[in-house]
């Protein structure tokens, strides 16, 4: 793992019950609000939404440095390109 | 003197080869447009829109199940004028009978993220090349860009689908697991470290590993084509055989060229390609036309 010690995230947002693409519109649009180099939480349910949302992710050239699984959910940090 | 009837001025089945198709009414046709792939200009779409316009006696136009656009009802007298003002803007008109149609893909990797393989392109290439040949029976084509598969390849006489072969490294691996919820065969399940243990023989090669991965551990070793023969819809339909996984991009026309040569040799006229390998065997058919493909 990438520098496993406590990352502290910028920001946040939690997408437990937003389906897709909004959940993923959500994330861009926060990630506009960012800058490059910060960090971004990301809070997604299983099943779709961890299947779609980290690949486009990827696709739009931001960096996923952590994936973790919380209660129902997994916990993602994003690195702002 | 007794006004000629529609039968003397034309011969139906030279008619026919160039996709003008006989309805109902009396001296009205169907004239049915080439658009491979289904990609069309809006400059073509106008083109198209003016001349139905003009010329439609019925008033509308028909989408074909195989991206064509068709128009109805044009009188056999305006037939050459409709074909000089459609080749105005480089529009064709498509075929019908038993020969090479124009061959079908999906909407294109240019601007769909799932695409692994270019259909556009390969398509225009192949319909450029084979188009219009005659066959024992219609011969139907289609690209499909990725697994999902949206032209229905196993429909086809012979269909080509996208895929890509992913190949995991440890070192770039962080554990995540995201390649596991990413695939949808359960061909990735990861170990305690998180790491994905691969199962192939559950793995239909779409890529969605290698595009889930945040750290590019899964690459792409090499992408080609699935191929699948002697599918076929209609009264009796046939699922196509896969016959070929990986064929390489450059391939494809020899594979379509030695294909078609076989089914002319081999089929029987009225026959489809699927039927055809019914009856003499789809062995007959590897030996005789995936053999040489085999060690591309």
């Amino acid at each position: 793992m990438v520098n496993e010690e406590k990352i502290i995230p910028d920001d946040k947002i939690d997408l437990r019950g937003v389906l897709c693409p909004i959940n993923f519109v959500k994330t861009k649009l926060k990630l506009e609000m960012m800058d490059a180099g910060q960090v971004l939480e990301v809070i997604l349910d299983d099943g779709e939404p961890l299947r779609s949302v980290p690949r486009s992710i990827k696709e739009e050239g931001h960096k996923i440095i952590k994936v973790e699984n919380i209660e129902n959910a997994y916990r993602l940090l994003i690195r702002k390109a | 003197m007794a006004e000629k009837t529609a039968t003397q001025r034309i011969d139906f089945n030279e008619l026919k080869s160039g996709g003008f198709i006989k309805q109902n009414q009396k001296d009205l046709f169907t004239v049915r447009l080439k658009v491979p792939g289904g990609r069309i200009t809006p400059d073509k779409m106008m083109k198209i829109a003016e001349v139905a316009k003009k010329y439609s006696r019925m008033g509308y136009c028909h989408l074909s199940f195989r991206q064509s656009v068709e128009i109805i009802g044009v009188h056999i007298d305006d037939f050459d004028t409709v074909v000089k003002e459609l080749a105005a803007v480089g529009q064709k008109i498509a075929s019908c009978g038993p020969r090479v149609r124009v061959p079908t893909a999906c909407g294109g990797c240019e601007y769909n993220p799932n695409g692994i393989m270019d259909t556009q392109s390969k398509a225009l290439e192949v319909d450029e090349k084979f188009f219009g040949i005659p066959c024992p029976h219609k011969f139907k084509m289609g690209f499909s860009g990725c697994p999902i598969d949206c032209t229905r390849t196993r429909e086809m006489d012979l269909g080509f689908q996208g895929v890509v072969y992913p190949v995991w490294g440890k070192d770039l691996c962080n554990g995540c697991t995201l390649c596991a919820k990413a695939c949808q065969e359960g061909a990735i399940v990861p170990d305690k470290e998180g790491r994905p243990i691969f199962d192939e023989s559950k793995c239909v090669y779409c890529g969605d590993c290698i595009r889930a991965c945040p750290t590019d551990a899964w690459k792409d070793k090499k992408k080609g084509w699935l191929v699948r023969t002697g599918g076929k819809h209609g009264r009796h339909p046939r699922e196509a055989n896969e016959v070929l996984n990986f064929l390489p991009d450059n391939k494809v026309d020899d594979f379509v060229a030695a294909t078609v040569k076989w089914y002319k040799e081999n089929g029987k006229p009225k026959e489809r390609i699927g039927s055809c390998i019914d009856r003499v065997g789809l062995e007959k058919f590897k030996k005789e036309v995936v053999g040489a493909f085999l060690k591309a």
